[in-house]
């Protein structure tokens, strides 16, 4: 996020979009729902599911799945053709306007109807709500960024923030709402095949010297790696021989799973290192146990970039070990030495090759953890982002076409299927389906069908339905709801029983690799 | 700006800013005046009145809580008005219910009968669930009171217990609102608000449904701000006693919110959750971080490292199990080259696990193959 939870109750008007927010980031719903309550702060939705934010909003956009890039150029279109941007903002803060206007000038509102399914009236309120905020907030999840558009549709928003100056204030900014509790953190220290710890390019050769010195080694690679969606089908096809996977459970959690399985079986070596025995380590060569959050020491990096502690509370069963742990001694075993007394130590490390966390000490976050950039330790932390410049200087704004997603539906496949999470659940459900109490309130899979579907496909709530795409078919029970919209059904991933992921696209974001979960095209059926 | 004013407290004279209320300016002064009903962040009810000051001049005692200070006021916080009233809500409160821990007195006849009572409706032969984690029984003691003064009322709805995360106790409720206002001001969940008039008064759900069958979403934040035994987590009643806990200040697990916790532990097993009052969740929880700790002593945890022979996993040393791991990894990088291994790191684990994954692939494996599957 590029500012801080606490202050989207700063904000007039606050744009929520491809995020589920009151299921899947609970308590910053509440901020959301307070600005609204008790601030009279306006809140737009636009989401294709009729979700319970919807109900705090002043207006809910409804668009054609994977059309994102289209209303957000047709926002930007009404909002230069009434004047209303910021026009000091994009005078002093950034470059690119006029290809921008340019780009947008055809997403007028009855084209983007026509694409989107939004109204052109409803467009253009919305559009002149948010440009007129004092202080306009966009929060965005998954909705947005799984989509072969992906990366599309985040510049569109941060284009949208920069037209109407929403960067840098309070109760302003684009902020991303990250699913899981660490991703914040696992991309800050590099856990990703192009950067090292503070987003530090592997191809900056200055860089790569600089790693050198501190690890003591030599050699190190150059060439960025391959995203973990690009390994699986790499391990198809033999390039990719043995996977070293610590804490996840790509077997449920990538798209078309039929695939990904036949992949990992084609490894020469398999690693994984977890807490259960996930559908993926069930495929190990080697599974080796390890401590869960509740049994160790260090920090975790939240959606708004705060370092907070995380501390032990009991002793792990078993001999299971610190992640941490696990990985040194296979390191040290290799003959590179890593070896640490505890996770101080290591963070004692981080902070010197990581420039945006050199400042944070574990004393400093021991009560209240602190917003990175954070260059010294006399320095408080950044709480928002872009304050008086941009990190490249100036921002850009990006001229942005709208692709239509790779699959669409037809004869065949007449439904659109959109995936994601429910309240009760978590992501693969390695952790929740470990309760009663929550299995009590989320028990299996379903699939989310609209009334009128229903009657179409003449459903019954409970009904046994099988779903099929062109990858996959899984068997699910019906549950008429009222968040669905008639043509879109949404099925939620984490069961391994009726596991959506069967059923969606690998098709990839060429930028980001992140698939496209959020649509493909499927057919329903009775049960026999 | 804000005037800086000042008034006297018990005959200190202490600062505020205009727009605080006495409790408030109290508060900031470290001068304790006792609250029930009063929830911090939302706007106050003046319901329970225990928080009543005499303020020199006014009529009544007037409830700290829901009045602004005022320059040159002059508060006493523990005058013998003050005290004679607080005492008199407290008996009250504590007769009109279940409220069957020590301070009900156990000095004459009825107690027997009570008890028998209370602990058939609880089905327990424990006392009160809470017992020694209470700001009734706090009261009571601090301005020892019993319940004896006035008759006991009768029980006038049932325990609700048919969803699987909260005991509604309506005996025990003191209708202090606090729930109501956790819920609507604060969660905005909208789900509980006050039913029924006068003595049938009750926290209800839309249309006095269970919990389960309404809007509630089962957040818990209405458990934490309960003041007494109404509200309880299911798994928590009876089995676990503060004095027997510790609390352990962490992260949530779950999402990126990041919501600050405590850990309470019992016997090395986290028996119980809830909200740490710092930034950036202030107190609140949702379902999965304050009822969703049971993975962490899930008999399904795996124990040890295990190797696969023929199909089927055995149980290894780290000895053994380190040695084939580093072997096999060093074998297929000195053949194959780092690049034909992948590391996926995770975003489940802490930065300093992420940092050491990271630097295993490239400073060991000598490959930028690492990646996370957050973004899935
Ligand atoms: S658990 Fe949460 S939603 Fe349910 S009644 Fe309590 S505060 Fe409201
Ligand atoms: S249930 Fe608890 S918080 Fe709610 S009114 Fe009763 S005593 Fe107060
Ligand atoms: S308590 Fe809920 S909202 Fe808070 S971090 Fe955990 S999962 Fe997220
Ligand atoms: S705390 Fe002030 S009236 Fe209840």
């Amino acid at each position: 996020m590029t500012n801080t939870i606490a202050d989207i109750e700063d904000a007039d008007v606050i744009l929520v979009t491809g995020s589920n927010t009151t299921e899947n980031h609970p308590v910053l719903s509440t901020f959301v729902k307070r600005a609204v309550k008790f601030k009279g702060a306006k809140v737009i939705v636009v989401d294709p599911r009729r979700i319970k934010m919807t109900e705090f909003a002043e207006h809910w956009l409804r668009p054609n799945l994977g059309t994102d890039v289209a209303w957000i150029n047709g926002m930007m279109h009404v909002i230069i053709k009434e004047g209303l941007q910021d026009d000091a903002f994009i005078q002093n803060r950034t470059e690119g306007f006029e290809e921008l206007k340019k780009q947008v000038e055809k997403y007028t509102p009855e084209f983007v109807e026509g694409v989107t399914g939004i109204s052109s009236e409803s467009l253009i309120t919305a559009a002149r709500l948010f440009a007129t905020a004092k202080a306009g907030s966009i929060l965005y999840c998954m909705g947005i960024t799984q989509h072969v558009s992906g990366t599309d549709n985040v510049k569109s928003l941060a284009n949208l923030a920069m037209l109407t100056g929403n960067l840098g204030i309070p109760g302003g900014g684009v902020n991303p709402l990250r699913g899981q509790n660490n991703v914040q953190g696992a991309c800050d220290m590099g856990g990703l095949p192009n950067v090292y710890t503070a987003y530090q390019s592997v191809s900056d050769l200055a860089i790569a010297k600089k790693m050198e010195e501190a690890w003591g080694v030599s050699g190190l690679p150059t060439q960025p790696g391959l995203k973990v969606t690009e390994m699986v089908p790499k391990a198809h096809d033999g390039d990719i021989k043995a996977l070293y996977i610590i804490g996840e459970n790509p077997l449920m959690s990538d798209p078309d799973l039929n695939h990904a399985e036949k992949s990992f079986k084609h490894l020469d070596f398999l690693v994984v290192q977890d807490i259960f025995m996930t559908e993926t380590a069930q495929l190990a060569d080697v599974v080796l146990p390890s401590a869960c959050f509740a049994e160790k020491e260090g920090t975790f990096s939240n959606t708004e970039r705060r370092v907070q502690r995380v501390r032990q509370a009991v002793t792990p069963p078993g001999r299971c070990k610190d992640d941490w742990w696990i990985t040194c001694a296979v390191a040290t075993r290799m003959g590179v030495p890593m070896q640490y007394a505890d996770s101080r130590a290591i963070f004692e490390e981080v902070v010197k090759v990581t420039p945006s966390y050199a400042g944070i000490t574990y004393d400093r976050i021991a009560n209240e953890g602190m917003h990175w950039p954070c260059p010294t330790t006399e320095h408080p932390g950044t709480p928002i982002l872009h304050g008086q410049q941009f990190t490249r200087g100036k921002g850009k704004f990006h001229a942005i076409e709208w692709i239509p997603p790779a699959e669409q539906v037809d004869e065949d496949y007449p439904l659109y299927l959109t995936t994601g999470r429910v309240l009760y659940q978590y992501h693969t459900g390695t952790m929740t389906m470990k309760s009663d109490d929550l299995n009590n309130r989320a028990p299996h899979s379903y699939v989310e069908v609209s009334r009128r579907d229903a009657r179409t496909y003449g459903l019954k709530d409970g009904d046994h339905v099988s779903i099929t795409s062109r990858r996959g078919k899984i068997d699910v029970q019906v549950q008429i709801g009222d968040k669905a919209v008639d043509g879109t059904v949404f099925i939620p991933f984490h069961f391994a029983q009726g596991a959506a992921n069967k059923l969606t696209n690998a098709a990839l974001d060429p930028v980001s690799g992140i698939p496209e979960y959020k649509v493909c095209a499927v057919k329903i059926n009775k049960a026999a | 700006m804000n005037a800086q004013q000042t008034l006297s407290i018990n005959g200190h004279d202490v600062s505020f800013q205009s727009g605080q209320t006495i409790l408030e300016v109290a508060r900031q002064h470290h001068i304790d005046i006792p609250t029930l009903c009063h929830l911090k962040g939302t706007t106050p009810t003046g319901a329970c009145r225990i928080c009543v000051v005499e303020v020199e001049g006014a009529r009544t005692l007037l409830a700290s809580c829901a009045t602004p200070a005022a320059s040159g006021m002059k508060v006493q916080t523990e005058s013998p008005a003050v005290i004679e009233a607080r005492r008199l809500i407290i008996q009250l409160l504590l007769s009109s219910g279940n409220h069957n821990c020590a301070v009900r007195g156990s000095d004459d006849q009825e107690w027997t009968a009570f008890q028998l009572k209370v602990q058939g409706e609880d089905g327990s032969d424990e006392l009160c669930p809470v017992w020694g984690d209470c700001r009734l029984q706090d009261l009571a003691y601090r301005y020892q009171v019993s319940g004896e003064r006035f008759a006991a009322t009768p029980t006038r709805y049932p325990m609700e217990t048919v969803n699987p995360f909260i005991v509604r106790d309506f005996s025990r409720c003191i209708q202090c609102g606090r729930c109501v206002q956790a819920c609507n001001d604060v969660q905005v969940n909208n789900a509980i608000s006050f039913g029924y008039r006068g003595p049938e008064s009750k926290i209800i759900a839309a249309g006095d449904r269970p919990l389960k069958d309404s809007d509630c979403v089962f957040c818990g934040e209405c458990v934490q701000a309960c003041p007494v035994g109404a509200l309880v987590e299911k798994d928590v009643r009876y089995t676990v006693r503060p004095w027997e806990t510790e609390k352990v200040r962490t992260t949530c697990s779950y999402c990126g919110v990041g919501c600050q916790l405590y850990l309470h532990v019992n016997d090395n097993q986290v028996v119980k959750v809830t909200g740490a009052d710092v930034a950036p969740n202030h107190g609140s929880l949702c379902v999965k971080g304050r009822f969703g700790y049971h993975f962490v002593s899930s008999p399904e945890r795996l124990t040890d490292p295990l190797i696969k022979e023929n199909g089927t996993f055995r149980k290894a040393s780290w000895d053994e199990a380190l040695d084939l791991v580093a072997g096999r990894l060093t074998q297929i990088r000195d053949a194959h080259g780092g690049d034909s291994i992948g590391v996926l790191t995770s975003a489940r684990i802490t930065n300093e696990e992420n940092y050491i994954a990271q630097k295993f692939a490239r400073a060991v494996l000598k490959t930028n193959n690492v990646d996370h599957c957050a973004r899935l």
